[in-house]
């Protein structure tokens, strides 16, 4: 159920702007990996980049090679919507779809994927997501009513248990908890450890508590000025990253002194 | 497919050269080309079964083409990707079944029309013209007679809409963003509006008539008549796209009017409407465009004329649709129809025209003046 | 916006003059507001006025002589035959038109495609009547044989197939092109302003385009596709021009292949410079009719609007 991530090499553009220069990480099976770096340092676009969701903004494309348990993303006659269906993915703002009921919004990746599911599993998958969210006794009483009526980490949440529901291989997480309170946050970062051990997660945050409370590995991407491409500047196992970074431009933001 | 390449994986990275699970079970890239050759050639035969044409075989084409295609990826990629190449074929072909219409009536026009713009056409009326004159044109190849009439009618008519719509239907669209503040009147006028843009032409047509044919007799046709008729369709339009201009203007603007003690109706005049006249004037423009090819009412309101008349108030007028209208209808001289058809196509030119011309200037107004509504 | 307008009434301060200016200026655009329904009360009054004799006078002084119901009922129908025909073609491809242009275009070109399909709505109706006259009809007239041979037994193509093409078909056929822009534009409009956050997240699930545009397009566009054609269907039922020219006009039958049928704008535009007395009134009381349905469409589409907004005003 978890894979790991080897990138190679990697460039990412916006037409011809550089957005995101050469860059190369190993990512591993059932660990927590954060981004993290200033604001415009390619980090969101590096991550969508995982799942090709980048290629749904005009002009943006990707070169190089994305290895996921050695085969290229971006090999010749990929379909990025197979690549979706392993790589899942939860957004900065919470985005159910507003039309669904609860029920069907944790469905709503399955139903595409295998249209017949009975509905006696259609519940048991209903409930394993939602609990594997921590949102189950929050909502089983009402999981009819739809999806937009719940609370903004609810929300997220469902999100998550929408995107664990297809069963991944890995999951992106961009910002989950930029547009939520702290209590959401902490329910949101739980969670990421509880779901770590069955996927690769990886989370772009801007929080760098965050990054320390929740990941093992931790990616610092800096950019050098405006027009300038994102860069990795290091990658380290997140104690390391924090404690004794090797860099000084890792050190100056990390520790404050920048940013 | 994606459910198979999950379950049945053997072991990370074993050999560099085996195929990507990732690709596994994908249509070959020539698939789809493959299959339109197919499609065309299993056209065209049977299309020789029937009775060749090329109508036909372009439709038989495109149905094997519609039916054999996402069955074939769908057999090798599964349901999903067979379903959603199915839409992506079915949406192609609409678009182009909705572009070969555009294309033939344009074409149609161009075709009949070009050879019937005349010097005669532009600046002759059909007064005293004739059938006798029409079924001589064969042998001598010049038509008589011309649309000049028909032009007149068109722009005075047109302008007196104009100038009537235009002043209302401002001036609601003001009271309802800048008065009403949501009240039961406001909802009413806007409510109404959405009514009347939703009358039908002829009925506009049929109100004008019966107005003016209780107040001054019945059968009264004039220019002036057929502008009422078309003032009642021209306004809706008006009164919405304003409105929706008016709302678009930033209401820190107002905010810093009035901060300054200014008037509301100062503010009105002199912040607001400068800073939406663009899209305004667009709008009254692409207003003009439609009624000026409106032929529903006019048949109802403003008669049928062969002579140049430039007073609204008296008289028959005919405008360039109805010209176009009578001239197919009812040919000048029944027995030889070809002059008064080409006479129509030519109008029908001449009146594209100037509805592409209308739709121009609209576009290029709202460019010219587009940084004032930007700075939303 | 304008709840914010209302907290800071002017008029307390400043001078004299302006406060006149004021009052004319909202006495004027109220004055506007109001002729609308002046307007409207007056359309609906003169009509009713004008068609009055219509329903007093005796059953068999009406066309058709057995009364007015027995007059306008033929002409109702042929109505919605047209518009239905209409409907079934153009909805369709007016939305899958749509799709091409918000979703499945490249961007380099949907803008393009988006002007061409305005400017299908912008060529006057008498042009397109007179296309469908003489291009159209005459091409139709072999599959109206075809269908009249060999699918005979349906009642819509019940044969002998009208020779000159100008067919209740052939005008619905018109009248779907004319309405086709109006489901495109609009359609495409809201198609367009789907959230990326939901469009985003049935991509993200694995979802392919159609399945994305199921998941998430759709339903956010459904309340705007329904006034779509609404607006359509009202505007096929008032159009006169394309089924005076195109449709040879003669009582009600059902094949749609032969001539015969008419409807109500048809009917008044094709009689009504020749039409005086009684025969004036019958004309205005059908336009009243025609009026009357409309209405009724456009309430309905509002109240369908209505509804959903409740169901999707949750977000």
């Amino acid at each position: 159920m978890s894979k790991r991530i080897d990138v190679e090499h990697l460039n990412v553009y916006y037409g011809d702007f550089l957005a995101v220069q050469d860059v190369s990480m190993n990512i591993e099976p059932r660990s927590v990996t954060a981004f993290i770096g200033p604001s415009g340092c390619g980090k969101s676009t590096f991550l969508r980049t995982l799942n090709r969701m980048h290629e749904v903004i005009p002009g943006a494309r990707a070169e190089g090679k994305v290895l996921l348990d050695g085969d290229d993303l971006y090999g010749k006659g990929v379909d990025p919507v197979t690549v979706r269906s392993m790589v899942g993915m939860v957004f900065q703002r919470p985005n159910p779809f507003p039309t669904m009921s609860i029920r069907d919004n944790v469905l709503a990746g399955v139903k595409l994927n295998n249209k017949r599911i009975s509905s006696s599993d259609a519940d048991d998958l209903v409930e394993s997501s939602l609990r594997g969210a921590n949102l189950w006794n929050e909502v089983k009483d009402r999981l009819g009513k739809p999806g937009s009526g719940l609370s903004g980490g609810q929300q997220q949440r469902l999100c998550i248990a929408r995107a664990i529901a297809v069963k991944p291989e890995v999951i992106l997480m961009d910002e989950p908890c930029s547009a939520l309170d702290p209590i959401s946050t902490l329910a949101i970062e739980d969670l990421i450890n509880d779901i770590k051990s069955d996927y690769t997660v990886v989370i772009v945050t801007h929080n760098m508590q965050q990054a320390s409370r929740v990941s093992d590995k931790t990616a610092f991407f800096n950019i050098e000025g405006t027009g300038k491409p994102g860069r990795l500047i290091e990658y380290a196992p997140t104690s390391e990253i924090f404690n004794t970074p090797q860099k000084q431009e890792t050190e100056d933001y990390v520790s404050g002194r920048f940013g | 497919m994606s459910t198979s390449t999950q379950t049945s994986q053997p072991g990370p990275g074993v050999s560099p050269v085996r195929r990507s699970k990732l690709t596994r079970g994908q249509r070959p890239r020539w698939l789809v080309p493959v299959v339109g050759v197919v499609a065309v050639v299993a056209g065209a035969a049977l299309a020789a079964l029937v009775g060749f044409g090329i109508a036909l075989w372009a439709l038989f084409a495109a149905v094997i083409f519609l039916v054999v295609g996402p069955l074939a990826v769908g057999l090798i990629e599964g349901s999903r990707a067979g379903k959603d190449s199915l839409m992506t074929f079915l949406v192609y072909t609409a678009f182009v079944l909705a572009v070969i219409p555009l294309v033939s009536v344009i074409w149609t026009v161009l075709v009949n029309g070009v050879p019937g713009l005349t010097g005669n056409m532009l600046w002759t009326s059909m007064n005293g013209v004739t059938g006798l004159q029409d079924n001589t044109a064969g042998s001598s190849g010049e038509v008589v007679g011309g649309a000049y009439h028909a032009i007149v009618g068109t722009v005075s008519i047109t302008f007196w809409a104009t100038v009537m719509s235009v002043p209302v239907g401002l001036l609601t669209a003001i009271y309802l963003v800048e008065y009403s503040q949501g009240g039961w009147l406001g909802k009413a006028i806007t409510f109404f509006v959405d009514v009347m843009t939703g009358i039908p032409s002829i009925v506009a047509g049929l109100f004008a008539a019966a107005l003016f044919g209780m107040i001054f007799g019945p059968s009264t046709r004039t220019g002036f008549v057929a502008a009422v008729a078309l003032t009642v369709l021209m306004i809706p339009t008006v009164v919405k796209n304003t409105e929706e201009m008016l709302r678009i203007v930033p209401n820190e603007l107002r905010e810093a009017s009035y901060a300054l003690g200014v008037r509301k109706w100062r503010t009105i005049l002199k912040v607001v409407i400068p800073t939406a006249i663009s899209g305004i004037a667009s709008g009254v423009t692409l207003a003009i465009a439609r009624v000026i090819g409106e032929t529903a009412p006019l048949l109802v309101t403003a008669g049928f004329a062969t002579a140049i008349n430039w007073n609204s108030f008296s008289g028959w007028m005919t405008t360039l649709p109805t010209f176009i209208y009578y001239q197919i209808m009812n040919p000048t001289s029944p027995t030889n129809p070809d002059p008064s058809l080409q006479r129509a196509w030519a109008a029908a030119l001449i009146l594209i025209i100037i509805v592409m011309l209308l739709n121009l200037v609209a576009r290029l107004i709202a460019r010219a003046f587009a940084p004032k509504t930007a700075g939303r | 916006m304008s709840t914010t307008l209302s907290a800071r009434k002017p008029g307390t301060s400043s001078s004299a003059g302006g406060r006149a200016g004021d009052a004319v200026f909202s006495g004027l655009s109220l004055a506007a507001g109001i002729l609308i329904f002046a307007v409207l009360a007056a359309v609906a009054l003169f009509l009713l006025l004008q068609a009055l004799p219509t329903f007093t006078a005796p059953a068999a002084e009406i066309t058709g002589g057995a009364g007015f119901f027995s007059y306008i009922g033929p002409l109702v129908v042929g109505t919605l035959i047209a518009s239905v025909i209409a409907l079934l073609i153009a909805t369709p491809v007016g939305i899958l038109v749509a799709l091409y242009i918000s979703h499945y275009a490249p961007a380099r070109i949907s803008t393009p495609v988006g002007y061409v399909i305005d400017l299908l709505a912008a060529i006057p109706s008498v042009i397109y009547g007179a296309w469908g006259a003489t291009v159209l009809a005459p091409a139709l007239v072999p599959l109206y044989t075809w269908l009249s041979e060999h699918a005979g037994f349906i009642p819509f193509f019940t044969g002998p197939a009208s020779q000159t093409g100008k067919t209740m078909l052939t005008a619905g056929i018109v009248l779907a092109i004319m309405i086709l822009p109006i489901i495109t534009s609009m359609s495409r409009e809201i198609f367009s302003q789907t959230p990326k956050l939901h469009e985003e997240a049935a991509l993200a699930l694995g979802a392919t385009r159609w399945e994305m545009i199921r998941v998430s397009v759709l339903p956010f566009a459904r309340p705007g596709i329904v006034s779509s054609i609404m607006l359509a269907l009202g505007r096929a039922l008032g159009e006169t021009m394309a089924v005076a020219l195109v449709l040879s006009s003669g009582p009600m039958i059902a094949s749609l292949v032969k001539s015969g049928n008419q409807t109500i704008a048809a009917e008044i535009a094709l009689n009504f410079p020749e039409a005086y007395g009684l025969r004036l009134s019958e004309l205005i009381a059908a336009g009243l009719v025609l009026f009357l349905i409309t209405l009724v469409v456009n309430m309905i589409a509002r109240a369908i609007i209505a509804r959903y907004k409740e169901f999707s005003g949750a977000n």
